[in-house]
């Protein structure tokens, strides 16, 4: 037996070789792709020169955040975009992973636990993937409408069991730990925020590239035809539910690891992290930034830190802009904005992107004024309902509003109607140019391949 | 590498129709490529197929004909694991499949093309392909290796490519191919794991007679060495490409022999074949 396998298995790489010297015939494996290398590259650099060039101690907690949200945006997106499951649970993993790794922290900080606080990560990303093997089994059997009804009921599921063991999920207040403790190898404590920046820094890069090794493996592809005809698939001889499951227990690793790196973050975990609208967040934010592009999802946890630190801070409305942020991406790019990026290519690779400059600057300066007299109208609405003991002037970028005054509802609907019309102008415009533009590529793509 | 999977050389992925084993477990004479004995199915009250028998050799080309709704593309959805039967028994070289999920009949040598076209539209022609050969040469769920290491199974799908003349559409996504494109990758995906048992559900359905003629001159070159059924429409062609000719009529197969044996056939002629028979000999005259 033994020898019938060493013989195969020294005949198999001779007959390759001889393949490979037949002219031009076989599948050429090319080892080395050096644009694949520089993207890799600059993404590296990115992550270690971002706290040098940004500074202020704001920047460093939000890069901090960034790196946790892009790691998580990217794993939800192995479910979304690579496997067509829309999960509305994703944050049970993530969530679930955030406490074994602030309890695995306090072990150490205990002593009973010898790991270095480095690793703590690692113990999220573990127990993500150990409570999906647990859970992925029941959610997995179907996919489309009942997987997201299934991943909806175990969210609910985990979020009230959060309330019911305030040993583990610490209840109220949640868990909090302390991450200056255990062996503190070189003299980095994790204390300062930077240093913590760089072992997030760590882990993003290295998540961001087996995530994408993972596309480029068998699983990865079938996931991807999983996605696309889960019937056909069953019939090249796959196990569906199996490629869904395995992938699902990945995914939920991901979400894992970077649920414990928040864990270090913040130093506290509460039973929020499990809840329905984080997932709701981690869905959002996976699409704005394009479930359809491997890279769309680092776009979308980069806006999700924006959005829930930045935006949050200038208005009490910002949900209620998201919300519309959401809807019109849903609407008219569906593909995120990557897709968006990705179309611009396309076009600017056909020579054609510089004469729109004119339209995009009139759809930028249309919307704007449409967003200003919209804006100026919801903000007076929620200071009526929220501020009304400090009366009902309110500054709004620099302008007086008067919430009782028709001058002020009067101007800012003007203002928002206007825009709307002459946005409605720009929009026209840009279409039958946009249009004409594709038909161009078209052509040119149907010349070239006659050539 | 693919160390894993030693010996997987694409000779060997066409998994033989008689297996060693397959033959012990019958003795002497080896077994029937395809068997089907006395297979019902019923939707609600309905019987759909009653009593449906088969037997098809090795290497045979069988063509499936009969009237609209007599239950063609159910009893391939019966062999094929799409449905269970609800009695009866399904015999792959021998070996029971009735009630077995898809994935697992393909796995014992059994793949299925669809009538109406079945492919992955979001990836290229190429990926399509590669994930039709995939689980033949052992890859299963691995997520280990890389697919460009894999060059047993690249060159697999870049064969097939050629074969299905598809070569210069390699990189184009499926969803943009014109039809008869993708009807040829559907059969592309179908004999891409090597299986020794072939069925095709109206392979042609939808294409124009020049279409058909060359299509089925494509599905004869692909099919060399295997068992084939198909389902086919165009009395033309189902007497130029098949060996034998199984009839279907209400859920039964009425006759199942060699063509000029069906064409004087009086129950058939009887219950269906008539003026299509008058048609076809007009036509070779």
């Amino acid at each position: 037996m033994n020898a019938v396998i060493d013989e195969t298995s020294r005949a198999v790489p001779s007959a390759r070789g001889a393949a490979h010297h037949a002219p031009g015939h076989y599948y050429e494996f090319r080892p080395y792709n050096i644009g694949r290398w520089i993207v890799w590259g600059l993404f590296a650099l990115l992550l270690a020169v971002a706290p040098m060039v940004f500074t202020s101690s704001l920047s460093h907690t939000m890069l901090s955040q960034m790196g946790i949200a892009i790691v998580v945006c990217l794993s939800y997106n192995m479910l979304l975009g690579q496997g067509g499951m829309l999960s509305f649970g994703h944050a049970v993993y993530s969530g679930l992973g955030s406490f074994l790794a602030i309890h695995t922290l306090n072990l150490v900080s205990k002593g009973s636990l010898p790991i270095p606080v480095s690793l703590v990560p690692i113990v999220g990303g573990v127990s993500g993937a150990l409570f999906a093997v647990l859970l992925g089994w029941v959610t997995t059997k179907k996919a489309a409408t009942p997987f997201a009804m299934i991943t909806l009921g175990i969210g609910e599921l985990v979020w009230a069991m959060s309330l019911m063991f305030p040993e583990f999920f610490g209840g109220e207040g949640g868990v909090s730990g302390n991450r200056v403790t255990g062996s503190q190898p070189l003299g980095i404590t994790f204390g300062p925020q930077i240093q913590l920046y760089y072992l997030i820094a760590v882990y993003t890069f290295i998540c961001t590239a087996l995530m994408f090794a993972f596309t480029r493996t068998p699983l990865g592809r079938m996931l991807n035809a999983v996605r696309d005809n889960p019937e056909r698939v069953e019939f090249v001889g796959y196990d569906t539910q199996k490629v869904r499951y395995i992938a699902f227990i990945i995914a939920a690793f991901f979400a894992g690891i970077s649920g414990g790196l928040a864990a270090l973050n913040f130093e506290i975990v509460t039973s929020e992290v499990v809840s329905g609208p984080r997932s709701g967040a981690y869905l959002l934010f996976t699409f704005l930034g394009g479930a359809t592009f491997f890279f769309g999802p680092i776009i979308g946890g980069i806006l999700m830190v924006i959005a829930f630190v930045l935006l949050s801070e200038l208005t009490k409305a910002w949900l209620l802009y998201m919300g519309l942020v959401f809807l019109f991406m849903v609407m008219y790019a569906p593909g995120g904005i990557a897709s968006l990026i990705m179309m611009n290519l396309r076009v600017a690779s056909f020579g054609r992107l510089r004469e729109l400059w004119v339209s995009y600057l009139a759809l930028a300066f249309t919307a704007l004024i449409v967003l200003l007299g919209a804006a100026a109208m919801i903000e007076m609405v929620y200071h009526l309902k929220l501020n009304a003991a400090l009366g009902p002037e309110l500054k709004f970028l620099g302008i007086n509003l008067d919430a009782h005054g028709l001058n002020s509802w009067f101007g800012s609907a003007f203002v928002m109607l206007t825009g709307l019309g002459l946005f409605e102008l720009a929009r026209r415009h840009f279409v039958r140019h946009w249009g004409e533009i594709q038909e161009f590529i078209e052509k040119e793509i149907k010349r070239r391949e006659a050539l | 590498m693919s160390a894993v999977v030693p010996g997987l050389a694409p000779a060997d992925i066409e998994r033989a129709a008689t297996s060693p084993a397959t033959t012990a477990l019958t003795g002497s004479a080896p077994p029937y490529a395809l068997e089907l004995k006395d297979v019902r199915k019923s939707f609600g009250k309905t019987e759909i197929i009653r009593g449906a028998s088969l037997a098809v050799n090795a290497g045979e080309r069988v063509a499936v004909i009969g009237p609209n709704g007599a239950g063609k593309s159910t009893l391939f959805n019966l062999v094929s694991g799409r449905f269970a039967p609800t009695s009866g028994e399904v015999l792959l070289n021998g070996q029971r499949i009735d009630g077995k999920r898809p994935f697992e009949i393909n796995r014992l040598g059994l793949s299925r093309s669809f009538q109406i076209t079945n492919i992955f539209p979001k990836l290229s022609v190429f990926e399509n392909l590669r994930c039709g050969v995939l689980w033949s040469l052992g890859y299963r769920y691995t997520f280990l290796k890389f697919l460009a290491d894999l060059d047993d199974a690249n060159e697999r799908a870049e064969e097939l490519l050629e074969m299905i003349k598809l070569d210069k559409k390699r990189d184009v996504l499926a969803t943009n191919l014109t039809y008869a494109e993708q009807r040829a990758l559907e059969i592309g995906i179908t004999i891409a794991g090597g299986a020794g048992v072939i069925l095709l559900d109206e392979p042609t359905a939808g294409m124009s007679k020049s279409e058909t003629r060359r299509f089925i001159e494509l599905i004869k070159e692909v099919t060399v060495g295997k068992t084939l059924l198909t389902v086919e429409h165009d009395m033309g062609v189902v007497f130029g490409l098949a060996d034998k000719i199984a009839v279907v009529v209400y859920g039964e197969v009425i006759a199942f022999d060699r063509p000029d044996a069906v064409r004087s056939n009086q129950r058939v002629q009887e219950a269906y074949l008539g003026s299509h028979v008058a048609d076809a000999q007009a036509g070779a005259r």
